[in-house]
């Protein structure tokens, strides 16, 4: 019989599972009364979105439900799937609430997003949100807040809308709150990952990508709360880094193969909604805190360069914060920047002696028996060295 | 402007600039034994003028590569990056340059090629930066980003007096200006603006010429192919960029080039159908694809990879001011980089542009297996022309230099199919 704990967790968890895979909520739906604006990975400043009273939407793909007919006569077949399904997604009129679509130049196959948006539904806006691939300039920070200023004037053309440093200073407050809650969950799952599973917490943060942001705070609140409660089974299990999952998102079971063997302590999955670590400050020019953010106050990724970041002295750190013992390197078929780091990271993991696992994924995946042979064999070996 | 001459000229610009580059090649070689620095760059936003001011050597990765390609030698080399762990899916330049650095550096052309003391990647295709990553580990070299805002949209026009325009072009400006520390930092020498003006006053008189040599392809018959003269004239563009021998190679070619269109001497003796190309060359097949279309009285006429891959600078329309030269090198980057080479995403309405003036009777898009930056969306442009204007338009697919994705049979066949659509629309069109 279940506790009122798991019951608690098991319906949240349900609503998350429903948010999280839906393409687009119903046409009015309460959230979505003033409209939506989609943008594609990997991150994008919310914020700005959010004040002028509109819904950002993450595109995340269409995943293994989304039947790919319509695209691949579009796009080339050496380009990854969250591509495909986003273009299925639109050539089959579920993106059609859409008021807007942004993507940002993280890689080449993202940037001809906007030319296909374009092309293909001029009646729907879009455009590049051209964040920078130099994070070393000391004129960086300026030029950022200066393409948000750009973005803040095409969104108010797109909606009639003023954006006003105000209404930009309390999106922040409120999405400060909800990445505080969301760095909570992450550390619980750090320091417990018994307590939450990397699959409940995936669906937890995705959730976020639907809903406005007080209500994904208010459900993340609901959660955490629910987790604090729940009785803890200690379990025995490798604990290790996943890295892959910053853009094309792997399946949910994928995650949950994994999961089977080994406890997934540190991750990047669904990096754009953590995309920015810390409080951005709610004092002062609320654009410039944003674009301050973007360059200083954040992660690292495969598509974002920054010589202050390199990829194998930011996994070595994430492998010791995590106190995690080896490490899981994804990549999405054909993503060139993933691909490349995957081979970089491995090369720098075998010269340190830390085992690593090297899998490829597509979102489209529905059946995981032989990668759940490849991660038995790999947590086996992991437990005996 | 020179006067056309109605007798044929001696010299040959291809034969002149295939010598030019091998000469330059072979000038990287012994950099190292000059004492001079040696810079990695790319063909897309790259800043060669400011390089060139330092005395830096420039080396083109992506020249290197495709010459292992043109060589034949590319297999070799793409067997060893794979055996090293890269991905078939990741980009055959890329493969083809760390095999060159599995090989101790040496390339076909017989060079050893030096390493970098620096390298200068941009954003206009974000393989390049994963590409400069690759160097920092390998060579130990600092990587330099260079971000160049590009279009935001299709129709992205941005004034020159617009709040955009002014924040591009000072974002570039600022990166322009740590570039500028950072040679100085390596070479020891100080910045010299007087140098840099020197070498806009080149490069100026080079796209002059470069403008009208593009333009003298819209005569009847066109003088040179596009995809195969074009990327030998091209390459001394790249290679020699702001040099007396630069502005000499471009005024022998505008010579000779302006002197077969004065005598009506096309590059095809029967021109019969004048094509737009769209797409990379297939470098380790290039005769063979230039023959499959010239055999039919086919001419690429134009194309696109003579403006991205050429530094973008025809798009701009704008010329350097040498008397504030950073401020305009920056001015006009940002300028090429939005209306040029960035425009792979946006093409549309470019090449639906060139088709009108070109006067060309159809479209051919050549995508590329490990090029995502300019294939990915090709068949979604093929179709938006197509279906907009009616234009017959072919799609083949191949590599840049891997010789494993080309199929003869199935390419001919398909060139061949899209001749006997043009024969069609010519007869339709007597009749009337």
């Amino acid at each position: 019989m279940l506790t009122t704990v798991e019951s608690s967790m098991i319906s949240v968890l349900e609503r998350c599972f429903e948010l999280a895979y839906a393409d687009m909520p119903e046409e009015g739906q309460e959230e979505d009364q003033l409209g939506v604006i989609g943008y594609f990975p990997v991150y994008f400043p919310e914020e700005i979105v959010h004040a002028a009273g509109l819904r950002p939407h993450a595109l995340l793909g269409g995943g293994s439900t989304t039947e790919v007919r319509l695209a691949d006569a579009r796009i080339g077949s050496f380009v990854c799937s969250i591509c495909h399904s986003t273009t299925e997604l639109g050539l089959n009129g579920t993106l059609r609430p859409m008021m807007g679509f942004f993507a940002q130049p993280i890689c080449d196959a993202a940037k001809h997003m906007v030319g296909i948006w374009g092309r293909n539904f001029p009646q729907q806006p879009s455009q590049l949100l051209a964040l920078p691939q130099n994070a070393n300039s000391a004129a960086a920070v300026r030029y950022v807040y200066d393409e948000y200023q750009r973005l803040c004037s095409v969104v108010a053309e797109w909606t009639g809308r003023e954006i006003t440093d105000e209404a930009v200073r309390a999106s922040i407050h409120i999405y400060n709150e909800n990445r505080r809650l969301q760095r909570e969950l992450t550390s619980m799952k750090r320091d417990e990952p018994a307590r939450v599973s990397t699959a409940e917490a995936y669906l937890l943060i995705r959730a976020g990508a639907r809903l406005r942001k007080e209500q994904h705070t208010a459900l993340l609140r609901e959660a955490l709360d629910t987790l604090r409660e729940r009785p803890v089974r200690p379990r025995d299990k490798p604990r290790v880094v996943f890295l892959g999952g910053f853009c094309e998102q792997p399946p949910l079971g994928m995650i949950e193969v994994i999961e089977d063997t080994c406890f997934i302590v540190a991750d990047d999955l669904l990096l754009g909604q953590r995309w920015i670590t810390e409080d951005v400050p709610e004092e002062g020019d609320p654009i410039w805190a944003l674009a301050e953010s973007y360059i200083e106050r954040s992660a690292s990724s495969p598509v974002q360069y920054d010589a202050r970041k390199p990829k194998e002295g930011m996994l070595m750190h994430m492998l010791q914060e995590a106190r995690a013992e080896a490490v899981i390197l994804a990549a999405a078929k054909f993503c060139e920047p993933g691909l490349d780091d995957q081979l970089a990271l491995s090369r720098h993991l075998d010269a340190q002696k830390i085992p690593c696992l090297v899998l490829e994924f597509e979102e489209k995946m529905t059946s995981f028996e032989q990668m759940a042979m490849q991660v038995e064999t790999f947590a086996e070996s992991l437990l005996f060295r | 402007m020179v006067s056309p001459q109605t007798s044929p000229i001696e010299a040959d610009a291809r034969a002149t600039g295939q010598r030019l580059i091998n000469q330059w090649l072979a000038s990287l070689g012994t950099a190292r034994e000059r004492g001079q620095p040696v810079a990695y760059v790319f063909v897309m936003g790259n800043a060669i003028e400011i390089l060139q001011s330092f005395g830096f050597a420039l080396v083109f990765p992506e020249i290197n590569s495709l010459q292992t390609g043109v060589r034949k030698a590319a297999p070799d080399f793409l067997a060893k990056a794979e055996d090293f762990g890269f991905s078939p899916d990741v980009c055959s330049y890329v493969k083809a340059d760390v095999g060159l650095m599995l090989s101790n550096m040496q390339h076909p052309s017989g060079v050893r090629m030096p390493p970098p003391d620096l390298a200068i990647a941009s954003n206009l295709c974000n393989v390049y930066i994963k590409w400069a990553e690759i160097w920092e580990r390998h060579f130990g070299t600092p990587a330099f980003v260079l971000d160049i805002p590009g279009k935001r949209h299709a129709e992205w026009r941005s004034a020159p007096d617009s709040a955009t325009r002014i924040a591009d072009t000072r974002w570039v400006e600022g990166q322009f200006r740590d570039l500028i520390a950072q040679c100085e930092a390596i070479t020891g020498q100080r910045f010299d603006p007087d140098r840099l003006a020197e070498i806009e006053v080149n490069v100026n008189e080079m796209l002059r010429l470069w403008i009208e040599i593009l333009a003298f392809n819209r005569s009847r018959p066109s003088p040179y192919n596009a995809m195969l003269d074009g990327l030998t004239y091209m390459g001394v563009l790249n290679a020699y960029r702001g040099t007396r021998e630069g502005v000499e190679f471009m005024r022998l070619l505008y010579a000779e080039v302006a002197d077969k269109v004065a005598r009506g001497e096309g590059r095809v003796s029967n021109e019969r159908f004048r094509l737009i190309f769209s797409g990379t060359p297939c470098y380790v097949n290039l005769r063979r694809m230039i023959e499959l279309f010239e055999s039919h009285g086919g001419v690429f006429a134009a194309a696109d990879y003579l403006t991205y891959a050429a530094g973008g600078l025809d798009s701009a329309g704008l010329f350097y001011d040498p008397s504030r030269p950073v401020e305009s090198l920056a001015e006009v980057s940002t300028l090429a980089a939005q209306m040029g080479l960035s425009n792979h995403f946006f093409s549309h309405h470019t090449l639906a542009q060139q088709v009108k003036d070109y006067a060309a009777d159809g479209l051919v898009y050549h995508g590329i297996k490990s090029c995502r930056t300019v294939a990915t969306s090709m068949a979604d442009n093929r179709e938006y022309l197509t279906s907009r204007y009616g234009l017959p338009t072919l799609y083949i697919e191949s590599d840049l230099i891997d010789p494993r994705y080309w199929s003869d049979a199935q390419i001919k066949n398909r060139v061949d199919a899209f001749f006997e659509v043009l024969e069609q629309r010519t007869l339709l069109a007597k009749r009337g």
